[in-house]
C-alpha cells in the first residue's frame, strides 16, 4: 500500500515541480524516487496485508508484478529525459501523467475489490489518451488519442456494465465473495453475462483478436516513448488484472469460456503473427509483434489452473526487458533517420555496428532462440499449456513462432544488408545505458532464469 | 572440470577474439583453437586411462521445470568433439591469405559456433542440448548472411526458418518428453529408460526425425542444402558440411533411437526407404551439377544419406559404420571444399566447363587434390572405404534390396567425382587456369593435414571403433524392442 501511496505522491511532486521550476532536475528526482518506491515495494515481499475494508491487498503476486512495474517506469524516465529535450514548457506534465499510469497500474496488481479495478483502469486509462494525443501539432497522434480514448472508454462501459451485473447476481464487489459464490456451484445468467462482458473489456485492453483494432494505430501514432510504455507497462498491468481477476474469481466457471478463450487465444497468436508480416512501418510492426505475445500469453493464463502466474510473470518480464531496449534503439534511429519506417534501419550495421548487434540480440530473444530469455519464456508457457492439456493450442503456437522469427528477421537483414544512406545516428550515454541494461538483463535471465522463474 | 574447460574454452576465445583488432584477429583464433585441440586431445588420453566418469558434470540449473546443467563425454561423444575440435583449426587457417572484411567479427563467430557445436556433442540433458542446438544456428546465420555470395538473403532466411521450424518440432517433443516422463526430467538416462506408449512414440518420432532430417539433410528435406552451400562463404560450408551435418545423424543415434524405439520400430523402415532414395537422387544430379560447389553439396547428401540410412538399419555394423563415416565426411568434406575455394580464388570460376589442366601448373594442389577425390570416393586404404563399406554391410543385414541401391553411391560417386576431376584438372590448360598459382604455405598445411589423416584412418581405424564401441552397444540394446 505504501508503494501506491508513494508513487501517487511522486505524481503531485511532479506537477507542483512546475510551479518551484524544478524542471531542470526533475527527471534524475523522479527516478531517484522510483529507486525508493521499488526498495519500499521490496519490503513488502513476503508480508501481505490488506487495506481499507479489504479492498486492496498486497501479496507475493501484486509485489512482484508491482517491482516489475516500476522497473520499466524507471528505464522509461530514463528515456524521457533526452526524448522531452526540446517540450521544455510541457515536461512536467507530461511526467506527472507517465507516474499516475504507474499508480494505475499498481492498483491493477493489488485491487481486492472490483470497484478498485475499475478505478486503476480508469487511472491508467485516461492517463494514456491524454499521452497518445501529447503530440498536439501532429495529426497522427491526434488521431491516436482520440482513437484510444473512444474505443478505450466503450471498453470500460463493458467493464461496468459486467461488475454491475455480476454485483447483481452475488450481491458483493470482494473479490472473495464472489468466488465464493462460484464454488458454491450457483449458476445464474446475470453472472455469466457479467462475466463474458468483464472478459471482452479485458481482451480489449490486452489487444486481442478481435479486439485488437486499435493498437497498431495508436501505436503508431504515438510519440515513440508512450508506444513503449504501451507495448511495456500497460500491456502487462492489463495482464497482471486480468490475471489476478480471473484467477481468484472466475476459475471455478474457466470450463464455461474455456471455448471462447481457446478460439481467441489460436486467433490472436495466428492473426497477429500473419498481419506483423506485411508491416512497413516499425511501430505497427512492433504493435502487431505486441498482440502476438499477448496470444502467448493468453496460452499461459487459459492454462490457469496449475497456477501459471510464474509463467506469465516470467514470460513478461522477458518480453518487456526486450521491447523497451528495443525502443530506446528505435527512438535514436528515428531521430536520426527521421523516418518512422522499417527502411530507417537500412545500413545500420555499418554505420553503428553496436546499436545493429544489439537490436539483433534483442529481436532474437523476442522471437524466442536461445540463449535469451525470451526462449525460456516461450518454452515455460508452452510447458504449462500442455501440462493442462492444450495440446492443438501449442502446436498452433510453436508453429506460428516460426513465422515470427521472419518479421524479426526482416529488421535484421535490413540492418546488415541493404545500403543505407549517410546519416549517423549519434548514441547518447543516457540511451546506452538503458540498451545495454536491457541486453545484459536479456541474456542474464536467459541463462541464470532462477532468480525470476519461481518468484511468486 | 575437464568437460567446462572444453566447453567453455571456445566461448572465451570467442569473447577475446570479438575484441581484438581485425589484424590479430586470425592469428588468435587460429591459437586458441589450436589449444582448445591440444585440451581435447589431453581429455582423450585422460579418457583412455579412466574413462568417462572424469567427465561428468551435473548441476541443477533450473528447478521448476526441472533442467539441469549435465554434460558427459563418452565415446560417441568424445569422438564428436574430437572431429570438432580438430577441424576447427583447419577451418581458421584456410581462411589465411584470403581478404576478410571485419575479421574480428568473422573468426569470432566461427569460434561462437565451436561452442555451440561441442555443446551439442555434450549435452546430457534434453534442453541443454536443445539450447546448445539453437545456438549453433545464429553464428552460421550471420556468418552467411555477412560474408556470403550475391544471393545470399533469401537463401540464409530460407535455411533459417526451416532448420528452426525443424527445432521448434522437437522442442515441442522434449517438451511432450518431460510430461510423459514420470521423474518430469530432461536428464538423458531417465529419457533413455522411459516407458511411453507406442502410440505415443509413433508421432513423437516424427518430431524429432523431422528435425534431424531438416539438419542432415535427407530427401525431400534438403532444399535448403545446395544453395546455402553454395552461397555460404568457404569457412561456413565447411562449417554447415563438416560438423553441423553430423549433429544431425549424431542425434539420431544419441536422442532419437533409444528414447523413441518402438517409434523407431514402426517408422525405421520407411526412413531407410527415404535415406536409400535420397542417396540415388543425389547422386544423379550430382552427375548433372556444373558448379562445383554444388557438386560437393549434393555428393555431401548422397554420403550423409548413406550414414543415415546405416543409422536406421539398427545393426552394430551399420552404426559403427556411420560414426567412422561421419568422421571421414567431415574430415573430406573440409577438404573438398577447400578445394573449391584455392580453384575459385584464383580463377574466379567454379564452372566445371571453363576449367582444365590445373595439374599442369599446380601439381601440388593436384596430388592433394586427388587424395582427398579418391578418399571420398571410398577406395580401399582411404578413410572413406572403411565406413562406406561397414555402412552398406549393416544395409544389407537389414535388406538386400536396399543395400543394392545404397551401393550405387559409391558407383556414381567414382562417376561424378572422378569425371569433375578429369575436366577441371586433367587436359590442357584453358585461358583463365594457365596462370594457377600453385598452394600457398597455409593452403599447403590444411590440404597436407587432411590427406596424412584420410591415410591413417583408412589404414588404422581401430582406435575409433574402441572408442565408440561401448557406447554404441548400449545405445543398440536400448533401440531394439525384444
Amino acid at each position: 500500500m505504501n508503494t501506491l501511496i508513494y508513487t501517487s505522491c511522486l505524481g503531485l511532486f511532479c506537477m507542483v515541480a512546475e510551479i518551484l521550476n524544478l524542471r531542470k532536475i526533475l527527471v534524475p528526482a523522479i527516478v531517484i524516487g522510483l529507486a525508493a518506491i521499488f526498495l519500499v515495494n521490496y519490503h513488502d515481499w513476503n508480508h501481505g496485508a490488506q487495506f481499507y475494508n479489504n479492498m486492496v491487498r498486497i501479496d507475493n503476486y501484486s509485489v512482484a508484478f508491482s517491482g516489475l512495474a516500476i522497473v520499466l517506469a524507471i528505464l522509461i524516465f530514463i528515456l524521457s529525459a533526452d526524448f522531452y529535450k526540446n517540450e521544455e514548457k510541457h515536461i512536467s506534465d507530461y511526467l506527472a501523467i507517465l507516474v499516475f499510469v504507474l499508480c494505475g497500474a499498481l492498483i491493477m496488481f493489488s485491487f481486492w475489490n472490483m470497484a478498485m479495478l475499475f478505478l486503476g483502469i480508469e487511472i491508467l486509462s485516461i492517463s494514456l489518451y491524454i499521452m497518445a494525443g501529447s503530440k498536439r501539432f501532429d495529426l497522427r497522434s491526434n488521431e491516436a488519442g482520440f482513437k484510444y480514448f473512444l474505443m478505450g472508454s466503450f471498453a470500460s462501459c463493458f467493464l461496468l456494465f459486467g461488475i454491475a451485473l455480476i454485483y447483481g447476481a452475488t450481491g458483493s464487489f470482494h473479490l472473495d465473495t464472489i468466488a465464493n459464490y462460484v464454488s458454491a456451484g450457483n449458476t445464474s445468467p446475470l453472472f455469466y453475462v457479467g462475466m463474458m462482458m468483464i472478459l471482452m473489456a479485458m481482451l480489449f485492453k490486452v489487444a486481442a483478436v478481435p479486439f485488437h483494432f486499435w493498437s497498431p494505430d495508436v501505436y503508431e501514432g504515438s510519440p515513440a516513448l508512450v508506444t513503449a510504455l504501451m507495448s511495456t507497462l500497460v500491456k502487462i498491468a492489463a495482464f497482471g488484472a486480468f490475471y489476478r481477476l480471473f484467477y481468484i474469481c472466475f476459475i471455478g466457471s474457466l470450463d464455461y469460456v474455456n471455448v471462447v478463450l481457446s478460439v481467441v487465444t489460436a486467433s490472436t497468436i495466428v492473426l497477429g503473427n500473419l498481419i506483423a508480416l506485411n508491416q512497413i512501418n516499425f511501430k505497427r510492426l512492433l504493435a502487431y509483434s505486441g498482440i502476438s505475445h499477448a496470444g502467448y500469453l493468453l496460452l499461459g493464463l487459459i492454462s490457469m489452473k496449475s497456477g501459471t502466474a510464474n509463467a506469465i510473470f516470467f514470460y513478461s518480464s522477458g518480453y518487456a526487458i526486450a521491447t523497451i531496449g528495443v525502443f530506446a534503439i528505435s527512438i535514436l534511429v528515428f531521430q536520426a533517420m527521421k523516418n518512422e519506417n522499417i527502411d530507417a534501419f537500412n545500413g545500420l550495421g555499418k554505420k553503428n555496428p553496436f546499436l545493429a548487434a544489439a537490436l539483433s540480440m534483442l529481436m532474437l530473444s523476442l522471437a524466442g532462440i536461445p540463449p535469451f530469455v525470451g526462449f525460456l519464456g516461450k518454452y515455460y508457457i508452452f510447458s504449462e499449456a500442455i501440462k493442462n492439456g492444450h495440446i492443438t493450442l501449442t502446436i498452433i503456437a510453436v508453429i506460428t513462432s516460426i513465422i515470427g522469427v521472419y518479421y524479426y528477421f526482416k529488421v535484421i537483414l535490413a540492418m546488415y544488408t541493404k545500403e543505407g544512406n549517410d546519416t549517423e545516428v549519434p548514441i547518447n550515454t543516457t540511451y546506452l545505458g538503458v540498451i545495454v541494461f536491457c541486453l545484459l538483463m536479456s541474456l542474464a535471465l536467459g541463462i541464470f532464469p532462477g532468480a525470476l522463474m519461481n518468484l511468486i | 572440470m575437464m568437460s567446462l574447460l572444453i566447453l567453455f574454452f571456445p566461448l572465451i576465445a570467442s569473447l577475446l577474439v570479438f575484441a581484438a583488432g581485425n589484424k590479430l584477429a586470425s592469428k588468435l583464433a587460429l591459437l586458441f583453437a589450436v589449444i582448445e585441440l591440444g585440451i581435447t586431445f589431453y581429455a582423450y588420453t585422460i579418457y583412455r586411462h579412466s574413462g568417462a566418469e572424469s567427465f561428468y558434470v551435473f548441476k541443477e540449473w533450473i528447478a521448476n521445470p526441472k533442467i539441469s546443467f549435465h554434460l558427459g563425454l563418452d565415446g560417441l561423444s568424445l569422438l564428436m568433439v574430437m572431429l570438432t575440435n580438430f577441424l576447427l583449426p583447419l577451418i581458421i587457417l584456410s581462411a589465411f591469405n584470403r581478404n576478410i572484411e571485419n575479421a574480428k567479427a568473422y573468426f569470432g563467430l566461427i569460434l561462437l559456433m565451436q561452442f555451440a557445436l561441442v555443446g551439442v556433442f555434450m549435452a546430457m540433458d534434453g534442453l541443454l542440448y536443445y539450447i546448445f542446438w539453437e545456438l549453433a544456428l545464429i553464428p552460421i546465420y550471420f556468418i552467411a548472411l555477412r560474408w556470403g555470395g550475391p544471393n545470399r538473403v533469401p537463401v540464409t532466411l530460407k535455411f533459417f526458418i526451416y532448420t528452426l521450424a525443424g527445432s521448434l518440432l522437437m522442442l515441442f517433443g522434449f517438451i511432450m518428453l518431460y510430461h510423459y516422463n514420470p521423474e518430469h526430467s530432461f536428464n538423458i538416462t531417465e529419457l533413455y529408460n522411459n516407458t511411453i506408449c507406442s502410440c505415443n512414440q509413433s508421432w513423437l518420432f516424427w518430431m524429432f526425425f523431422l528435425a534431424f532430417a531438416i539438419k542432415i539433410p535427407i530427401v525431400p528435406f534438403h532444399t535448403w542444402q545446395a544453395d546455402t552451400y553454395k552461397e555460404a562463404p568457404t569457412q561456413g560450408t565447411m562449417l554447415l558440411s563438416g560438423i553441423m551435418l553430423k549433429m544431425g545423424t549424431y542425434s539420431l543415434i544419441r536422442w532419437l533411437l533409444p528414447i523413441v524405439p518402438a517409434g523407431v520400430a514402426e517408422w525405421g523402415p520407411l526412413a531407410i526407404t527415404l535415406c536409400v532414395i535420397g542417396i540415388v537422387y543425389a547422386s544423379v544430379i550430382a552427375i548433372m551439377q556444373k558448379d562445383l560447389k554444388k557438386l560437393f553439396a549434393y555428393s555431401s547428401l548422397a554420403h550423409v544419406g548413406l550414414i543415415a540410412a546405416g543409422i536406421f538399419a539398427l545393426n552394430i555394423q551399420g552404426l559403427q559404420g556411420s560414426v567412422v563415416q561421419m568422421v571421414a565426411h567431415g574430415v573430406n568434406v573440409v577438404g573438398l571444399f577447400f578445394c573449391a575455394d584455392i580453384i575459385f580464388n584464383r580463377t574466379r570460376s567454379l564452372q566445371v566447363d571453363g576449367l582444365g589442366g590445373i595439374r599442369n601448373v599446380a601439381p601440388k594442389f593436384n596430388t592433394l587434390f586427388m587424395i582427398i577425390v579418391l578418399g571420398s570416393v571410398a577406395l580401399p586404404l582411404t578413410n572413406g572405404f572403411i565406413g562406406e563399406f561397414l555402412l552398406l554391410f549393416g544395409v544389407y543385414e537389414y535388406n538386400t534390396w536396399l543395400s543394392v541401391f545404397a551401393g550405387l553411391t559409391i558407383i556414381l560417386g567414382a562417376v561424378y567425382m572422378l569425371r569433375m576431376f578429369q575436366k577441371i584438372m586433367l587436359g590442357n590448360t584453358t585461358e583463365s587456369t594457365s596462370v594457377f598459382a600453385d598452394l600457398m604455405w597455409n593452403e599447403k598445411i590444411v590440404l597436407g593435414v587432411i590427406a596424412i589423416v584420410i591415410f591413417v584412418m583408412g589404414i588404422y581405424p581401430k582406435p575409433i571403433f574402441n572408442l565408440v564401441a561401448p557406447t554404441l552397444q548400449l545405445i543398440l540394446d536400448k533401440a531394439i524392442i525384444k
